[in-house]
């Protein structure tokens, strides 16, 4: 077998679960995360997509708690809806392997915000690795595993677009567990967080991040590289490989488990060079961290805590050059692709001078000539309830206008919180949804979800169907339409349930054509 | 070799660059080269500008091309040469449709094997070397096509 190849930092996360026999691997797709369950799902291990993050946390949470190692993926911004249990099993942990991928998107590449998640670790007294190259996606998780068993709290492993799409050279060990059968040994003081455990706990997690600290200084995670002692470089994650090729001739740094910073090998570090610079893409997480320590370093200028860093931005960046940068040339914007379903609906909703409440997805992309026709979008989900806030403020002429536009993964996600919102506080005028059902993760590189009747793996799965969920949540009116074929029925219906003082949802089904010919496929075989 | 060779890719969402360059990467791996490769995935899909990178030498550091430094950029769409050129050194070489030739491409999903033939010219490896990594990325009803558009390709435009 052949251990020597190139493999994304993606595939390297899923090879490295494989390896140190994970159980089960639960995720929510967004880019840069999403290949992960899928290359882990083929190599034979557990994966599965959850509705959404906080759902798959919770899953891996249950598995880690009966002893099974769980691995848990998502966007930087999955997290945000995961923190919930997040700060909680921070207390408790699990006694088996809970590791948390935080794929981050800085520069925004598919992203609605560039958060830095690093901060998360901080908040929830999380240890966080953070690998810059597929090498180190490949044992950082092995390790992180290793670590969350030893003292028992989840781990974050934080990466990064650059890291997660980068291919390099990767060498796999001759490693491969058998996952573990799983049990579960009762030990309410440790598991069950009322508030007379939870203060205990609390006081343990602070104890445990310290012994991590100490551990940090022994150096198994952090790359000393000693070249001159004029200039040195503390750098993290995919800022590492920058460094490497704007400073050849500085000495570097690298911490790999970056929370808890081995602070004391970085106070030798700088005392070793005349001048140090940290060097980091988003906030300036580590550089406060050091500076707290009483730790003399250099910090960047505010302009490069945006977009990504790159080699030509860290030579700036040392050399201390604020001049403006210039913007590259703009290339041709995505768009919705020609025969996209959602192009009618959008027609249809610029020609009707609707106040579309948007979500995540493709279709945000309705926001761009030539339809124009998303007037917010805020997160997974806000659709709904952004609209519904929307129409219980406006004047009734404009508040007749207003529609909330959904895909049929994030209803899935969390649009069905809105609904029941909806059904409970209903404004006055009533309120529109339109979930723009295209039967698949579009945006995302096209996964299954709990509507699509597919698993992960493609194979059959029950399916959990949208009009009956609006149905029992009690819609007056649930309509399914495929706005393509009978663009003028559509417009019809949209124009007549906006007269209305009715909740109604109407489901506009026709499937994406770029997942036309796969899910025929993948029906033929589940035949 | 001790520097490092930079390669850009610059095409249109759908055109295979992204295909072309895993091809480009493993070839160059194979031959014993440190590769790193960089793209960036998810909206470019929906039919935008795409560029993907790879960098190979004795030891590569960062995964992406700096600014300016590609030694070879080659763009698969007439359209987007202009916006890609300022990735290109001075005396760098740019390849486009141009250089190849386009009268004898019989399927437009095959240009980015055409542009691969293209640019292979300019690295002393057997062409053997390419074919089989051609023919284990693509599915063999491909296979044919594809051969003979790299080849093609490697003859360059008459």
């Amino acid at each position: 077998m052949n251990h020597r190849m190139l493999a994304s930092g993606n595939e390297a996360i899923a090879m490295g679960a494989k390896a140190c026999g994970v159980n089960i691997g639960v995720g929510y797709p967004g880019t840069p995360s999403s290949e992960i369950l899928d290359v882990f799902s083929r190599l034979g291990g557990v994966a599965q997509w959850a509705p959404n993050e906080k759902t798959a946390l919770e899953v891996g949470i249950g598995a880690a708690f009966a002893n099974g190692r769980s691995l848990i993926t998502m966007k930087h911004v999955g997290l945000n809806v995961a923190a919930d249990p997040l700060f909680t099993i921070a207390y408790s942990g699990t006694p088996g392997g809970l590791v948390i991928v935080s794929a981050d998107d800085p520069g925004m590449a598919s992203s609605q915000n560039e958060q830095d998640n690093r901060r998360y670790a901080v908040a929830a007294g999380v240890p966080m690795l953070e690998p810059a190259d597929s090498q180190e996606c490949y044992d950082f998780t092995i390790r992180a595993f290793e670590l969350s068993e030893q003292f028992r709290c989840p781990v974050l492993l934080r990466v990064t677009t650059r890291v997660c799409h980068s291919k390099c050279i990767l060498e796999k060990r001759d490693l491969e567990t058998t996952p573990r059968t799983g049990k579960f040994d009762r030990d309410p003081k440790s598991n069950v967080m009322i508030p007379a455990y939870a203060r205990i706990a609390h006081r343990k997690l602070r104890a445990k991040l310290h012994e991590l600290e100490e551990l940090n200084e022994k150096g198994e995670f952090t790359r000393w590289i000693r070249k001159g002692d004029e200039l040195g470089v503390i750098a993290t994650g995919i800022s590492f490989q920058h460094v490497r090729d704007a400073a050849p001739e500085a000495s570097l740094l690298k911490p790999g488990l970056t929370y808890p910073l081995p602070l004391e090998t970085i106070r030798r570090f700088a005392a070793s060079v005349k001048r140090c610079v940290v060097v980091e893409e988003g906030d300036p997480i580590v550089t406060e961290a050091i500076r707290a320590a009483g730790i003399p370093v250099e910090g960047k200028a505010e302009m490069f805590r945006f977009g990504e860093l790159n080699v030509n931005r860290v030579r700036r960046l040392l050399a201390g050059d604020l001049t403006p940068e210039t913007p590259p040339p703009a290339g041709k914007p995505p768009q919705l692709c020609l025969g996209c379903p959602h192009r009618k609906s959008y027609e249809a909703l610029r020609d009707l001078g609707c106040i579309v409440s948007g979500d995540i997805g493709c279709y945000t992309l309705g926001v761009l000539p030539p339809f124009e026709a998303v007037d917010t979008c805020v997160c997974m989900g806000a659709s709904v309830t952004v609209g519904l806030g929307m129409r219980k403020v406006l004047p009734e002429a404009e508040a007749r206008r207003v529609v909330s536009v959904i895909g049929d993964s994030t209803f899935l996600h969390t649009g069905i919180n809105g609904i029941v919102e909806m059904v409970y506080n209903r404004p006055a005028t009533g309120h529109v949804v339109i979930v723009l059902d295209n039967s698949t993760t579009a945006m995302t590189g096209l996964q299954e979800h709990p509507g699509t009747g597919r698993k992960l793996d493609h194979t059959p799965a029950p399916r959990v169907s949208i009009e009956e969920v609006v149905r029992g949540i009690g819609v007056d009116n649930v309509d399914v339409i495929d706005s393509t074929a009978d663009p003028a029925g559509f417009r019809e219906l949209v124009s007549r349930r906006l007269s209305s003082n009715d909740t109604s949802v109407i489901i506009v089904r026709r499937p994406c054509i770029l997942a036309l010919a796969k899910a025929k496929s993948y029906e033929g075989k589940n035949k | 070799m001790e520097k490092t060779t930079n390669i850009t890719v610059a095409g249109l969402g759908g055109q295979g660059v992204l295909t072309v360059t895993d091809i480009l990467a493993e070839v160059l791996f194979r031959a014993g080269y440190d590769v790193k490769k960089s793209e960036v995935h998810g909206m470019s899909q929906r039919g935008g500008s795409v560029s993907s990178e790879v960098r190979f030498g004795k030891e590569v550091a960062s995964p992406m091309v700096p600014e300016g430094e590609s030694d070879f950029l080659i763009v698969m769409e007439p359209t987007q040469v202009e916006v890609n050129r300022h990735k290109l050194r001075a005396g760098g070489v740019l390849i486009t449709t141009d250089d190849v030739p386009m009268e004898r491409l019989s399927n437009p999903k095959a240009l980015n094997t055409m542009m691969l033939g293209a640019l292979s010219k300019h690295f002393e490896l057997s062409e053997e070397s390419w074919l089989t990594v051609i023919k284990e990325f693509l599915p063999e009803k491909l296979h044919a096509l594809n051969v003979e558009m790299f080849e093609l390709g490697r003859q360059g435009a008459r």
